[in-house]
């Protein structure tokens, strides 16, 4: 009997219908994405082709979208605010997410392990309405006690909670991808005498660099696109900030504050879409050269 | 060479994984300057024994070790400066670990930690070592590529310059030739006897014709105990005191 009559008909029909629900599960990806690009992208387009200005809204920090005498769309000041926060909240959870990666993949005693990862999975499951709710109250008082400010919502505020947000994740994934250097590797460098401190740093953290990497990054990008924690802990003032202390206003803000106000289809309601874009295309250029820093890493 | 001084002293080493007995109480010395040979079927403590020696048995969770272990005379259970230990010997594992550097930065590994930092130090270092390990003129024109990217044997070979390159006074060679041809194998084994004028080596290896060929002395394990422990010429002749080595060496063992 031949080999194709073995096979019962049954049997190869099923195996059909697999493939292709894997392959739309696959395909249906690309779709999405650039799904979403589209609808976003169409409702700002008509403004963006007919009168945008493209220098008011990069370089001018004059936001007044419903001023009667003359409307402004200036971005400047929405746009520091999203890199300041963004920018303080990593240069505070980078080294402690990577430090407490670190030490629960090579120095923890296993059963603290097992219940310190559970803890911070905890702490990557609490909304981000509640976080905003604990910038509001407590990081409020506490930084208007301790650093006598004027204001306590500010880019530290807002800063420490997009912080405490994206550690989970660093933790999490920078764990992982240190989990995943073979065992030899630890055995190898450790019998050439070297010290547990050189071989973490010698060996295994370039052996991770590329899940580390993808650690920061999707820490960045969540910091990146948050709103309603920033919303709650930024203080919503639209200004260029000259300090920590000072209160901001960020582009995904200005979208979740403004988008129910602005009557649909008018130029107001497509600049918050044009804002959209910008966002998108911040994500998405963070990703390409993260992408592009893995793959120069692999050529080597 | 016979009877030198003892550079490792082994009385009543037992180790355990748990419940299971690995080693059963051995005793031996190994000589300075000596080959010596371990050989005995899968299953026997071979690799369990080299992994005491430079205490890397500790990162095994549930291994336990009693006995005395000495090397230079000292007792490795407490020693102060487990690195200084390490960088005495040499390791070579049955596959080869390259680490995730350059061919340089693989064999520049180690000096570096130890603290040398002088480029031209480092490259004369790196070089000798690649040479002993009849692996520079593969590489010489390639040092800047992932040790990753070489075939499995060169893989090997850039081991033994890595395991060499601290300089050990000891060099332990787990089933070296696992993953190498013959004739690479050949060529290690002339580079071997080289280094055994200033070293000490200790060779495991499954293949009885290779501990015949380099090893002074050699030592038959058999599920965690010594079989029998004597002169390559005597372990390797048609009358060895035990009936099983004879039968072991000869392949007619079960």
């Amino acid at each position: 009997m031949r080999l194709r009559e073995l096979v019962n008909s049954k049997e190869l029909l099923k195996e059909w219908m697999i493939e292709k629900l894997i392959w739309i599960c696959g395909i249906s990806a690309i779709f999405f994405v650039f799904g979403i690009f589209f609808f976003v992208f169409r409702e700002g387009a008509d403004y963006l082709l007919r009168g945008f200005k493209v220098t008011e809204f990069f370089t001018s920090i004059e936001w007044y979208p419903t001023s009667r005498t003359q409307v402004r769309y200036g971005a400047l000041a929405l746009i520091t605010g999203t890199f300041s926060v963004t920018l303080l909240a990593m240069f505070i959870a980078v080294p402690f997410g990577l430090g407490a990666a670190v030490f629960i993949s090579e120095f923890c005693p296993p059963r603290l392990r097992e219940s310190l990862k559970v803890i911070i999975e905890l702490l990557a499951a609490i909304p981000s309405v509640v976080w905003g709710f604990i910038g509001l109250t407590i990081m409020n008082s506490l930084i208007l006690n301790l650093f006598s400010a004027p204001i306590g919502l500010n880019v530290l505020n807002g800063g420490i909670i997009l912080a405490l947000m994206s550690v989970p994740i660093i933790v999490s994934i920078g764990e992982d991808a240190l989990k995943a250097v073979p065992d030899s590797y630890r055995e190898a460098s450790l019998a050439l005498g070297c010290t547990r401190w050189q071989m973490i740093f010698r060996v295994l953290v370039p052996a991770a660099r590329n899940g580390l990497l993808a650690a920061v990054l999707l820490g960045v990008g969540r910091a990146v696109g948050e709103t309603m924690a920033v919303l709650m802990a930024t203080g919503h003032s639209i200004r260029i900030p000259g300090g920590v202390l000072e209160p901001v206003r960020t582009l995904t803000a200005t979208i979740a504050a403004e988008l129910g106000e602005a009557p649909v289809h008018s130029d107001h309601y497509q600049v918050l879409f044009i804002i959209g874009i910008l966002l998108f295309s911040i994500t998405f250029v963070v990703n390409l050269t993260a992408d592009l820093v893995v793959r120069g890493i692999r050529r080597k | 060479m016979v009877a030198g001084k003892s550079k490792i002293s082994v009385q009543d080493l037992r180790v355990t994984y748990g419940h299971k007995a690995a080693l059963k109480g051995i005793s031996f010395d190994i000589y300075e300057n000596d080959v010596f040979a371990i050989i005995g079927p899968a299953q026997s403590g071979k690799s369990t024994l080299l992994s005491v020696l430079n205490r890397t048995l500790e990162f095994t969770a549930d291994a336990r070790y009693r006995g005395i272990v000495k090397v230079d005379g000292d007792d490795i259970r407490h020693l102060h400066n487990v690195y200084a230990l390490r960088r005495k010997i040499g390791m070579v594992a049955p596959l080869p670990v390259g680490l995730p550097l350059t061919i340089y930065d693989n064999v520049a590994f180690a000096p570096r930690m130890a603290g040398i930092r002088t480029r031209d130090e480092l490259d004369h270092r790196v070089e000798q070592c690649l040479r002993q390990a009849a692996l520079w003129d593969e590489v010489k024109d390639r040092l800047n590529t992932l040790g990753t990217r070489l075939s499995g044997g060169q893989q090997q070979r850039l081991t033994i310059a890595r395991a060499l390159s601290h300089q050990p006074e000891i060099l332990c060679l787990d089933e070296f030739s696992i993953a190498i041809d013959p004739v690479t194998t050949m060529r290690i084994e002339e580079v071997l006897k080289d280094l055994s004028q200033h070293m000490t080596i200790i060779l495991v290896t499954n293949l009885v014709q290779q501990a015949r060929r380099l090893a002074n002395r050699t030592m038959f394990l058999f599920n965690g105990e010594i079989v029998e422990l004597d002169h390559s010429d005597v372990i390797f002749s048609d009358h060895p005191a035990q009936h099983k080595t004879y039968e072991y060496v000869n392949g007619i063992f079960g």
